[in-house]
């Protein structure tokens, strides 16, 4: 493969997707690579989906900088790319008296941070707004400006929207190296041939230290794997209505107890630094962690009542301190290196990574003009990706007249979470088309309740069979390796059963 | 003197069975508590006899598979061998419940049937 | 096509449950029956499990699922009852109004005297276990593996571990030895066998495939597929005992962990669940809480016998074509009550024909305006006058009365409505 681009994004996260997405903006070719089998499928899916206010990271650091700048953007953002989005405002809850003076902290961090909207409750306040909430509440900070959103719609929706504005993305496409001209960067090196373009940007998450190493880019750096494992609660028995933290450690924000878009609720994340970056394994010790954290919120919260679990992997970086002389090293990487031509660099980019993601686009963009590119702005460049229809939100007469339109609309596969066939053909052939059970599952969220895919499985194995036009043995769960049938239940070489 | 042990599926009990034999005949049945079970015994011990249920492959039906049984119980030791002739046929839809798929199976005297109707497509 | 909108019993289910309700539903008297079915035919969890052990008790013969299930299938459609499949019910609610879903009908309501709830249960799943490890394909439950293997004709491995001595854990344990594949072992975490010995005999013991009581899956190995697991013995209390840990290589994990039935709909419907089935609350007619609904089958609490369900399922139906009779009946004999001239509303809306053989029914209402002359006040039907009488005025402030009496039934019972007109004797 030959073709010649002018901006080429490294990998299909949140981060990688606003950026393409902003880039999509001028003239010029783009093109986003993302090794696995659908975007987003790395810490970008796996998350805590908030929206955070920006009292959390510290003064000073670009975390802070970039936390405080984006989250106002995320209306206008939510509006255009039509994904889910609230703010419910962050609650921080301090439990005991020996708890307040940190929250009260956190809220002049806050201020410090340029955060705004901030307000202190009592106990009693506290009390009216979560019902079930610890009874030794001493108060809480009330973030207002803090959010909820679905990580992953987000993602699919700002890459569908470079999509729909000419670019290019390449799924299951991994980047191996580097092709130089001198200390230029021309393109890459991947499983499915060599790409060429002006500018490579690296944002390839838990391995963006390997990327950027193949660069000579700062050897020092590395990424370190923090693991954050959670529960998903069934919204039939546990209604918790809020955003709930409780006071940050060393360790991190701590296990949340949370709200979510889809009526769930989540506990989670622990936070455990583990060295292999492919160990997204559940752990006994882990989910022990997460019931004594979620109690310590809300006392009453019963395991039995979880019918999933999930777990991500967060991109520990030891970046230093944006600004100098602040003692702090896990911060954002985002620079233009002087050593390396046509290269943008990006590392470290955790928590408050998806809410910062639509500032840290633009200040990429902003430090490739600093480095002399001459960007064109496309005379039309559609901002907004339109909404589908799902079927679970609609009343009665819309799902009518969207059965009357589509018949397809009319065959549920999802019992548990009304998702029909006509959703799932749709994300079939999408912009960014889902392939396999899991992409789908994602972006419907069919399969995500009680049953657990239990009636769906079979059947969206054969429409992905059907509507790609593949034999079911190849169909998979999240890509090559993962097929779910091995053979025709009478395709048999060995025929005695004896 | 030989002994063997079973559980009885004569009935749900699941009673535990002794048989002893000499050689080929059964000396004595321990443990059974209706007659059904001494049956049982005296069978398992000498010749054993299972029923078998599988499926054949059907064209042309609404599903690719057609499920049918033995009606009837043939020898334990020749599960295999039915098992193998079962997956030898093909049918043609449509099907009804209870005709006949494998007339007198590996010579058994029993016959592999259809478990159910299988429309054409 | 669907071409009523109205039904007098409505089953929702075509499992053996479903099947039973219907045809006692329709020999009990009801004539309009409807059954909804989400699988593209009838006959529910049986078309999948072919194996033997089915009828013993109600056709007094060994049956394989399908046969059992083909039985009441064919008498069913030999009784004029209607038939939806590949459609979803979204809701139903207490007025027994249901509201489906297809791809050949659209988005259609449908209204029902009587209701059977025959959904049946679904399996517990992985998450539900809190298994640790990878979440990689290839962990299925039994029930859906056995399906796969039975009805699509795949087969989702080759080398298996069952968690669960449950009877479809078991069963599924021969089918797959049957069809060419390994089952490594079966799990148990209980002390004693989850399912039926005559399961553990034929399906287990006869194909030396080895059960461990007190066991259980420690953790899953795998990340894209199954690769292991890591098998772990188990106190009485469930707590891991350590050292007695076993690698066991496979490329899939069925669970066959416990049934819980399945009343999401029942929930919608207002229907109140025992929290120890899981399944409604019913009486000796397995009618829930609320009236005119029933459930009969594996929703309302797992059975062991497929038999007993067909045998509850007909008592459901029975008793639901009763209800529907009545209902249908009691309905009938209801006759609105609608304002005409100058009238704004009267009280009561209806009234049942039947009552008024028995006393006085009083009509009250209110006028639009005041008319400050002779009035007449008549009450009649589409073709017949009731009662008429007069009054030197009306006005809005002052509620008016017009009683029904008993002599006047017989012109009632000839009407489908009654009117009230009010008006001056001037315009009569």
């Amino acid at each position: 493969m030959q073709e010649k681009y002018d901006y080429l994004v490294i990998g299909g996260g949140v981060v990688g997707a606003m950026i393409a997405r902003w880039l999509s903006r001028y003239e010029g070719k783009l093109l986003l690579i993302e090794k696995e089998a659908d975007i987003g499928m790395g810490s970008s899916s796996a998350n805590t989906a908030i929206v955070h206010a920006g009292y959390d990271p510290l003064p000073g650091s670009l975390k802070a900088l970039m936390n405080v700048r984006a989250n106002p953007m995320w209306d206008q953002l939510a509006g255009e790319l039509n994904f889910p989005f609230e703010r419910r405002g962050d609650y921080v809850v301090a439990i005991g008296e020996e708890e307040r003076p940190l929250v009260e902290k956190l809220m002049q961090q806050g201020i410090k941070n340029g955060v705004p909207g901030m307000v202190m409750l009592d106990a009693g306040e506290m009390r009216s707004r979560e019902r079930d909430i610890n009874p030794d509440v001493s108060g809480a900070l009330w973030a207002t400006t803090g959010g909820i959103c679905d990580p992953f719609q987000v993602t699919v929706a700002a890459a569908e929207n470079a999509v729909i504005n000419g670019a290019t993305v390449l799924l299951n496409t991994k980047f191996e190296d580097f092709i130089w001209e001198g200390n230029r960067v021309i393109g890459v090196k991947t499983n499915r041939g060599d790409f060429f373009a002006r500018w490579v940007i690296n944002s390839a998450g838990i391995y963006s230290d390997a990327v950027m190493h193949k660069a000579g880019v700062r050897p020092e750096f590395f990424i370190k794997p923090r693991k954050g494992e959670y529960f998903i609660f069934d919204r039939a028995e546990v209604q918790i209505h809020n955003v709930l933290f409780p006071v940050p450690s060393s360790r991190g924000k701590g296990i949340l107890v949370t709200a979510t878009l889809h009526e769930n609720t989540i506990v989670g994340p622990n936070a455990n630094v583990i060295d292999d970056k492919e160990d997204t394994s559940l752990t006994k010790e882990g989910m022990d962690e997460l019931l004594d954290g979620a109690k310590k919120l809300i006392p009453s919260l019963n395991l039995r009542h979880s019918i999933a679990n999930f777990v991500g992997l967060r991109p520990m970086g030891n970046g230093p301190c944006y600004t100098p002389g602040i003692n702090y090293n896990n911060d954002y990487v985002i620079e233009v290196p002087s050593s390396v031509q046509g290269f943008v660099n990006l590392g470290g980019i955790e928590s408050p990574g998806l809410t910062s993601a639509p500032a840290i686009a633009e200040m990429v963009v902003d430090l490739m003009k600093d480095a002399g590119e001459e960007f064109v702005a496309k005379k039309y460049w559609d901002p907004i990706r339109p909404p589908r229809p799902r079927f679970a939100h609609m009343t009665h007469q819309e799902r009518k007249l969207l059965c009357d339109m589509d018949p397809r609309y009319g065959r549920v596969i999802c019992r548990c979470e009304n998702v029909t066939e006509g959703e799932i053909i749709r994300e079939i052939h999408a912009p960014i088309p889902a392939t396999t059970y899991d992409a789908i599952k994602r972006r419907t969220w069919l399969g995500t309740g009680r049953c657990q895919g239990g009636f769906d499985m079979l059947r969206v194995v054969a429409i992905l069979s059907r509507e790609l036009g593949i034999s079911p043995l190849k169909v998979t769960k999240r890509g090559t390796g993962s097929e779910f049938l091995f053979r025709q239940t009478k395709d048999l070489e060995v025929s005695d059963v004896n | 003197m030989e002994e063997k042990n079973f559980i009885c599926t004569a009935c749900p009990m699941g009673c535990k069975l002794i048989v002893r034999m000499e050689g080929d005949e059964v000396v004595k049945i321990l443990g059974q508590r209706c007659r059904r079970g001494e049956t049982y015994g005296r069978q398992e011990a000498i010749a054993p006899q299972r029923m078998v249920a599988s499926t054949v492959r059907v064209v042309g039906g609404l599903h690719p598979l057609l499920p049918v049984y033995t009606k009837g119980t043939i020898p334990k030791r020749r599960i295999g061998d039915v098992l193998a002739a079962i997956r030898a046929v093909e049918v043609k839809a449509p099907v009804k419940a209870t005709q006949v798929i494998i007339p007198n199976v590996i010579g058994t005297g029993v016959d592999v049937i259809a478990s159910r109707d299988m429309p054409e497509k | 096509m669907l071409t009523k909108k109205q039904y007098d019993v409505v089953v929702i289910g075509s499992g053996p449950g479903g099947l039973a309700a219907a045809i006692e539903a329709k020999k009990g008297g009801a004539d309009d029956v409807l059954v909804i079915e989400r699988d593209v035919e009838l006959g529910g969890i049986l078309l999948q499990c072919i194996h033997n052990g089915f009828g013993l008790q109600t056709f007094k013969e060994d049956l394989p699922g399908p046969e059992y299930a083909q039985r009441y299938i064919n008498e069913a459609k030999t009784l004029g009852i209607t038939f939806l499949m590949d459609t979803m019910v979204m809701d139903v609610t207490s007025q027994r109004k249901l509201y489906l879903t297809s791809r050949d009908l659209g988005y259609i309501e449908v209204d029902a005297h009587a209701i059977v709830l025959a959904m049946g249960c679904r399996e517990r799943t992985r998450a539900q276990v809190r298994i640790p490890g990878y979440r990689p394909n290839g962990v299925f439950t039994a029930g859906t593996a056995q399906r796969w293997v039975n009805v699509e004709g795949y087969m989702p491995g080759n080398n298996f571990v069952i968690l669960g001595s449950g009877d479809i854990g078991m069963i599924m344990a021969r089918r797959l030895t049957f069809e060419g594949a390994h089952v490594e072992r079966v799990l148990e975490i209980q002390s004693y066998l989850s399912g039926l010995s005559r399961n553990y005999v034929q399906c287990l013991d006869d194909w030396g495939i080895p059960l461990q009581l007190q066991y259980t899956v420690k953790k899953i190995i795998g990340k894209n597929r199954v690769e292991a697991i890591e098998a772990v013995a188990v106190d009485d209390k469930w707590n891991f005992i350590p050292g007695s840990e076993e690698i066991i290589p496979c490329d899939t994990l069925l669970l066959s962990v416990g049934l819980i039935p399945e009343n999401e709909l029942s929930k919608k419907a207002g229907v109140l669940l025992d929290p120890v089935t899981g399944g409604p609350y019913v009486d000796e007619h397995f009618q829930t809480s609320v009236p005119g609904i029933f459930a009969a089958g594996n929703v309302v609490h797992v059975y062991d016998l497929v038999d007993y369900v067909s045998m509850a399922g007909s008592e459901a139906g029975r008793s639901a074509a009763e209800f529907a009779l009545a209902e249908k009946e009691r309905s009938a004999r209801y006759i609105p009550l609608v304002p005409g001239k100058n009238v704004r509303y009267i009280v009561p809306h209806k009234l049942d024909k039947q009552a008024l053989e028995n006393g006085d029914i009083s009509l009250q209402m209110r006028v639009t305006k005041p008319i400050e002359e002779d009035v007449w006040l008549e009450v009649h039907g589409e073709e017949n006058s009731i009662v008429r009488r007069s009054e030197r005025y009306v006005r809005p402030g002052e509620m008016v009365t017009i009683v029904l009496k008993p002599k006047m039934a017989a012109e009632v019972e000839k009407a489908g409505r009654l009117t009230v007109d009010i008006y001056p004797k001037s315009e009569a």
